[in-house]
């Protein structure tokens, strides 16, 4: 379909984001990116997005489309080619499922080992472990969420791959280590070969810089 | 073919209640099964260990946890009886936002009221009222937010319509004088046959809340 304006609001770093240009390079949609200033929003970004101010926002000929498992399901259901959720009722429920509990259990459990201390920190990645273990379950038998090549669950989880250690070095502490999640390890350097996501991620010197910057409040509290 | 189709719920939840709508609305037969959750059963369990929360819909021995997207699975699967979701993409995307929209910013809000007394409430309901209000936009002059039909958001929030009389009366406030639109959309709904059996009861949410308050010591 020639002549569709496609655009993105997302930032430079914000996986949410990373997940709709995932998606849009997977299918080979052609896109326009509009980076944002989340300290300094435009007026574009608040008025397609009047409710929640937040990034990503999905322009696609004038109307906007937000929320990222949102835009990844409208983004499916408008460009067919190479679909992103399985055909089968059951096993697209099942997708839903895991990419809700990944933004929602998994990401707090594992942000509180980053910014928790001493016993606080050891309860939370007793939680982290426990939701990872989900996760490593799911895959047997799977190279990807997906199957053989990625899908709506691996998209959506794949926040995973680059943040989670961002925050182990920051921390200095593995949370994924290889000997309990063998798959789960094994899938996250098998997304991260996927020449899509490899030419995508934000800059790693840049990541550690700001994930440094948003731990410091939670040090100075503890002291 | 008979399809095995069993709903673990609890009778007030706002959320089973979205799913007990869905089922009637496409004329599906069930099994229901009241949990305890103060004594969850070997089946909700196993069935969702992740989350061990109720609605789970059991379809042919396969369950399908969180009540939207049971909801969608249930419109996906019954899909030649009443649709739920447009199946145009832009719209079925607001369907999804508004929905996700009800999902986070209701309930929660609502119980920072009834959780809650004097001063202490007033965060919960400027947020319940705000929140209302872009329903309520969004609402318009159509009769249901599915437009001429009614759909996947008017299930998403008419459950939870049913416990805003708890809201009024522990937050001594009145809802239904600030948003005529909501209430006339609520008697619109609950005159479909798919409805009238599926809703929380009202006076056994206040019931339930009154017990949440005096466990917290807050009556």
């Amino acid at each position: 379909m020639a002549n569709e304006e496609v655009k993105l609001f997302r930032t430079w770093s914000s996986p949410f984001g990373l997940r709709i240009v995932w998606a849009l390079k997977l299918k080979g949609i052609e896109y326009e990116t509009v980076l944002e200033d989340l300290s300094n929003k435009s007026h574009l970004l608040l008025q397609y997005n009047p409710i929640h101010k937040k990034i990503p926002v999905l322009l696609h000929n004038g109307k906007p489309i937000v929320e990222s498992l949102v835009i990844l399901e409208y983004i499916d259901n408008t460009w067919e080619q190479i679909p992103i959720l399985p055909q089968d009722p059951y096993e697209r429920a099942r997708a839903r499922f895991l990419a809700k509990f990944g933004d929602e259990k998994l990401l707090s459990s594992i942000w509180s080992v980053f910014v928790k201390q001493g016993k606080e920190q050891e309860e939370a990645i007793g939680s982290a472990w426990e939701n990872l273990k989900i996760l490593e379950e799911e895959l047997k038998g799977k190279k990807f969420f997906g199957g053989d090549t990625i899908g709506f669950v691996d998209i959506a989880l794949g926040w995973t791959v680059n943040l989670i250690g961002i925050l182990e070095e920051i921390i200095e502490l593995k949370i994924v280590d290889e000997e309990k999640f063998p798959l789960l390890c094994a899938w996250m350097q098998d997304f991260a070969d996927v020449s899509i996501i490899k030419d995508n991620w934000p800059p790693h010197d840049k990541m550690i810089a700001k994930f440094l910057a948003i731990r410091e409040p939670y040090l100075a509290g503890s002291k | 073919m008979a399809e095995a189709v069993v709903l673990l719920d609890v009778s007030l939840s706002p959320f089973g209640s979205r799913v007990r709508i869905a089922l009637a609305e496409k004329g599906i037969k069930y099994e229901y099964k009241e949990e305890d959750l103060k004594d969850k059963g070997t089946l909700l369990l196993q069935m969702n260990p992740v989350h061990k929360k109720i609605p789970v819909l059991i379809h042919n021995g396969k369950p399908i946890c969180e009540s939207l997207i049971i909801v969608q699975y249930i419109d996906e699967v019954w899909k030649d009886k009443s649709p739920l979701l447009p199946s145009d993409p832009y719209q079925r995307a607001q369907a999804l936002f508004w929905a996700d929209f009800v999902d986070k910013k209701i309930f929660d809000s609502g119980k920072k009221i009834w959780m809650n007394k004097g001063e202490e409430q007033e965060p919960g309901k400027k947020e319940l009222m705000e929140s209302l209000k872009l329903l309520e936009g969004e609402l318009g002059e159509k009769p249901y937010f599915g437009g001429e039909n009614f759909g996947f958001v008017d299930v998403a929030l008419l459950p939870l319509y049913s416990w805003f009389y708890a809201y009024e009366t522990y937050g001594n406030f009145s809802i239904e004088a600030e948003f005529a639109k909501l209430v006339a959309w609520a008697k619109r709904c609950m005159e479909r046959e798919s409805v009238l059996n599926s809703l929380p009861d009202k006076d056994g949410v206040c019931k339930y809340c009154l017990n949440g308050r005096k466990s917290a010591g807050i009556e």
